[in-house]
């Protein structure tokens, strides 16, 4: 499903360059949760930026459905990004906001319309579309943008530490959210964070990215029970083990356990 | 004190503090008798005679006031058009584009800082007498404010907004409709509002020269003719159709920035 070789990439030019990520590469399949965590500054969004287009790898390739990502976004691709407020448009109203990446499909404005409603009921804010976006708490616009990225049902989700700055009550909902649509609409999601808790529990695998160039250090399976609960899934042996050993390998210690 | 209530209040005192000042003007000028400073009981007066006692079918307007009032404001009229137009369009193209903005930004900020004033003749030569040359003269003068804010409101679209219609494919065309003029907007009326009022000072000032209809024709006729009590009926004219005016476009930004003034209040 996506497949990145040897991905490298490096901001400026000449001799003020700053190699920000090397030699990445990592898989994801159909379906699965991919979480990458690391501490800031180890190039993890930026390993999310070139899948998503917005910047060009200086070296590597990266391939979505066996197509290879270049200077074009690449089709069935969403992103959730962390700045919920600046990336919902103001002058919207939810619903268009919403059905904003529609506009390019063929859909009728009925059919549209139709969708964005389906796509804000599934994340829980069924009945606000004739609101604004300034009108809604920060979890709720943090729904909107990921209602939004649903919309059009792609292949391929990118979060780029999307619960950072909401509360760690609503992170815990959004979380669930993103599991329970995973499970319903049966997409790829890779989810950048910081978070070594939230890389565990919402992952299939758990990808650790250390240093400057940011390199992955570890990838590692997360053998948790589906579906999973915020207090029953973290008080597993498992979980604690495993949050632990993250946990290390963030900090740039050897891992305790073979992996 | 509830939200209408202070509304009203302020409104009131608005209409107290006008009132009040007229009814000072009027004691001074009854007791002085000045022949420069007409009370404004006459002026009022005056400017009924002048333009507003005409037949209903008129709407009350007389022939001055169809002759003079409506060609000056046909002209302030196209001229705001034009300027819309050719600053929305140029600065959106000067905003968004490196390209063209690198060429034509120094050209730009030459032309705004020529005062059209001293161009009158150059505007005569180019144009002749007449209706289109007092509407170039006052496009030449209004469009920058336009332009110029235009530009700085396309240029500071936020890069995550931008990046968003990036990553939902956007074509070029819904980018500038669903993005880049919604969020320049704001900033083009702010240029919008200053434009206006500075179009009634330029329709004045363009048909003090050679013009044979308009309120600055009026004025001029008025001043050279020492009718004073005419001269400030024009000059309150201009007064309330500036008032009009901007208060036109303030309702049509109200109602088309709700959304900004909504989201403003939230952040503060």
């Amino acid at each position: 499903m996506l497949e990145i070789t040897d991905l490298g990439h490096s901001y400026g030019r000449g001799g003020g360059t700053h190699l920000a990520v090397d030699g990445i590469s990592l898989k994801a399949e159909k379906g699965e949760i991919v979480s990458i965590v690391g501490a800031s500054g180890c190039g993890k969004s930026t390993v999310l930026r070139c899948i998503a287009g917005l910047q060009r790898p200086t070296r590597g390739t990266i391939r979505v459905n066996g197509a290879v990502v270049g200077a074009v976004v690449p089709e069935g691709l969403a992103v959730v990004f962390q700045d919920y407020s600046r990336s919902l448009y103001p002058w919207l109203s939810v619903r268009d906001n919403v059905a904003l990446p529609l506009v390019r499909t063929q859909a009728s404005r009925a059919q549209r319309r139709r969708t964005a409603e389906d796509a804000l009921e599934a994340v829980g804010l069924g009945g606000t579309g004739h609101r604004y976006p300034w009108q809604l708490s920060g979890g709720m616009q943090q729904r909107v943008a990921i209602a939004r990225a649903i919309a059009c049902a792609p292949v391929l989700l990118l979060m780029d530490e999307p619960f950072g700055s909401v509360d760690a009550q609503t992170r815990e909902d959004l979380e669930d959210l993103v599991l329970r649509l995973r499970r319903d609409r049966e997409m790829t999601i890779l989810l950048v964070t910081h978070d070594i808790d939230e890389s565990v529990y919402t992952g299939d695998r758990v990808i650790v990215m250390t240093g400057t160039p940011g390199r992955v250090s570890a990838d590692l399976a997360v053998q948790l029970p589906q579906p999973r609960d915020q207090i029953a899934t973290k008080e597993l042996p498992a979980f604690v083990n495993l949050r632990a050993e993250v946990g290390r390998l963030v900090r740039g210690q050897r891992a305790a356990a073979t992996t | 004190m509830s939200r209408v209530a202070a509304a009203t209040t302020r409104w009131l005192w608005r209409w107290v503090v006008l009132a009040a000042g007229a009814l000072a003007w009027q004691g001074w000028a009854e007791w002085r008798h000045s022949a420069f400073f007409p009370p404004p009981s006459a002026i009022v007066a005056e400017m009924y005679r002048l333009w507003f006692s005409g037949s209903a079918r008129h709407l009350a307007l007389t022939s001055s006031a169809i002759g003079n009032i409506l060609p000056s404001l046909g002209r302030v009229g196209i001229a705001l058009g034009i300027s819309i137009v050719v600053g929305l369009a140029a600065g959106i193209a000067i905003g968004r584009s490196p390209v063209i903005s690198g060429y034509l930004e120094p050209l730009l900020h030459f032309g705004r800082s020529l005062p059209p004033v001293a161009l009158v003749t150059v505007f005569i030569v180019l144009f002749k007498l007449g209706d289109q040359m007092e509407i170039a003269f006052i496009t030449s003068g209004i469009v920058w404010p336009i332009l110029v804010n235009t530009i700085d409101g396309a240029r500071t679209v936020d890069p995550v907004q931008v990046e968003t219609a990036r990553v939902f494919r956007l074509t070029a065309r819904q980018r500038l409709i669903k993005l880049i003029v919604p969020a320049a907007l704001p900033k083009f009326f702010a240029g919008l509002r200053i434009s206006v009022s500075l179009a009634l000072v330029l329709m004045v000032v363009a048909e003090l020269t050679g013009s044979t209809d308009g309120i600055g024709y009026l004025m001029n006729n008025a001043s050279s003719n020492y009718q004073l009590t005419a001269l400030w009926a024009g000059i309150v004219l201009l007064g309330i159709l500036g008032y009009v005016l901007n208060a036109a476009v303030l309702g049509v930004e109200h109602f088309v920035l709700a959304w900004h003034r909504g989201a403003r209040r939230l952040a503060s």
